[in-house]
């Protein structure tokens, strides 16, 4: 599983945090998502995958 | 039950197309239509007040899903035709153009339609906001005008405003309550919101009733008060709330009462499901029926519905979530504001406009706000997450 984000989309939700921290964080100033991982482990992509779904903004791609 | 070999998702828009997407993402392999009243693709709303209206986007940009990306969903998008009837033991959905569609199972993501004024289609110059097409023809109107008038003081009310006025609009809001999102977000945060929008530039003439709208020859010219003002405007739009699309499923036999109303299980009747903003489900851990107008609720209830329309068997408890942009200030909702919350700043400075507060009613937390302090805010999304586990649920 590969993950992309687009930071320009992302409206810093957070959404992507409650359900992957193990991939996602935001940065302290503006809450903007940061990629953790682009390349989870596969026991995470279940994770990921609700992360990308919940993403208010469809600001993450995921490549299998 | 086992999986249905149809499903028709009635509506096409985020929730429609995100339990669409859900039901392939979980291995559905049967038929998929999926039914919408507007002409366009599946798109998104929420810049519609924002990014759409001020012309920082084109129109198009606003599509939830490339062309590509939904001709691998292989579902058969039916567009511009709105469903105007349900025969719900047969599961078959009638539409404006004569159509009858049945399936195993219907979801139905109908979403809502603004609330109006009467007599309001009849004159120029007067909008709502809802479908891509009235963001639209709102910024057409707006580029050729120079006084607008918003009448709401909710979310999208004070969104417009504040774009509207970036625009270079004089823009006057008026509504009922005191302050922009009073009703949403408590007396003490709504005051400060007023504070900001009086300092930008927005005229505030809030606290008193709209009864109608004057026109001339045609056209609007103000909106009246109660109080006997007018309001003078070149252009109006009317953004007093809206209401769940269910007109079309009277006489179904379905429960409507501020919505579909469904069980824990976003279950409306055996194989129909309602997801969105016209689901009005049962929220185990709040132990009441609960109807949620954002974004977030779209994706995450249409995850569950999928789940469930394939035979599972879950409840939907989610944590409810809200944003809202305007000028500068970006406020973050987690969980339920009661109006008359104790609120407590827990990080941040007010004063600096950054801060996460908690509300909490009887002692307990009941939801977390934040103010342009992103991060912050979620960490405290915890706080709501273990207030309802202390819920016993309701049997």
């Amino acid at each position: 599983m590969k993950v992309t984000i687009d930071q320009d989309k992302c409206v810093a939700s957070g959404q992507c945090v409650v359900a992957a921290a193990d991939v996602f964080d935001q940065r302290d100033e503006d809450g903007i998502v940061v990629l953790l991982n682009p390349d989870p482990p596969a026991e995470q992509a279940a994770d990921v995958r609700h992360a990308a779904v919940v993403c208010p903004a469809l600001a993450i791609h995921i490549e299998d | 039950m086992n999986a249905p070999s149809s499903v028709l998702v009635v509506g096409a828009s985020a929730a429609g197309l995100a339990t669409a997407e859900a039901l392939r993402r979980k291995g559905y392999q049967g038929g998929l239509t999926v039914l919408g009243a507007e002409p366009h693709l599946p798109y998104d709303r929420p810049p519609l007040s924002k990014q759409v209206l001020s012309g920082a986007w084109d129109p198009e940009r606003v599509q939830l899903r490339p062309q590509t990306a939904l001709s691998t969903l292989d579902a058969e998008f039916i567009l511009a035709d709105p469903a105007v009837g349900l025969d719900a033991a047969g599961r078959t959905v009638h539409t404006a153009s004569g159509r009858a569609l049945r399936a195993d199972a219907v979801v139905v993501a109908t979403g809502l339609r603004p609330r109006t004024f009467a007599g309001q289609a009849e004159l120029a110059g007067v909008h709502v906001l809802r479908t891509l097409d009235d963001a639209v023809a709102l910024r057409a109107d707006l580029l050729a005008s120079s006084r607008l008038v918003v009448v709401g003081e909710g979310v999208l009310g004070a969104e417009i405003a504040a774009t509207a006025h970036g625009m270079g609009l004089e823009v006057t809001m008026a509504g009922p309550r005191p302050a922009p999102l009073a009703g949403q977000i408590g007396p003490s945060v709504a005051g400060m919101l007023a504070d900001l929008h009086t300092e930008r530039g927005v005229r505030l003439r809030l606290g008193a009733g709209v009864s109608g709208l004057t026109g001339h020859q045609g056209r609007v010219t103000g909106v009246r008060l109660d109080t006997g003002e007018v309001l003078p405007a070149d252009v109006v739009v009317v953004a007093i709330g809206a209401d769940p699309a269910t007109e079309w499923l009277t006489g179904s036999g379905l429960r409507l009462d501020n919505g579909l109303v469904c069980d824990s299980r976003c279950r409306a009747a055996e194989g129909i499901y309602a997801v969105g903003d016209v689901a009005r489900w049962h929220h185990d851990k709040l132990g009441a029926l609960l109807r949620l107008e954002n974004r977030t609720n779209a994706s995450e209830q249409a995850g569950i519905v999928a789940a469930n329309v394939l035979g599972d068997d879950q409840p939907y408890c989610p944590v409810p979530y809200f944003w809202t942009d305007q000028f500068d200030a970006k406020i973050q909702v987690h969980g339920v504001l009661p109006v008359d919350a104790e609120v407590t700043v827990v990080d941040g400075d007010q004063a600096a406009r950054r801060f996460v507060a908690l509300y909490r009613r009887d002692g307990r937390v009941t939801g977390v706000l934040g103010w342009n302090m992103p991060k912050q805010t979620r960490l405290r999304r915890q706080d709501v997450v273990d207030a309802l586990s202390d819920l016993v649920p309701a049997p």
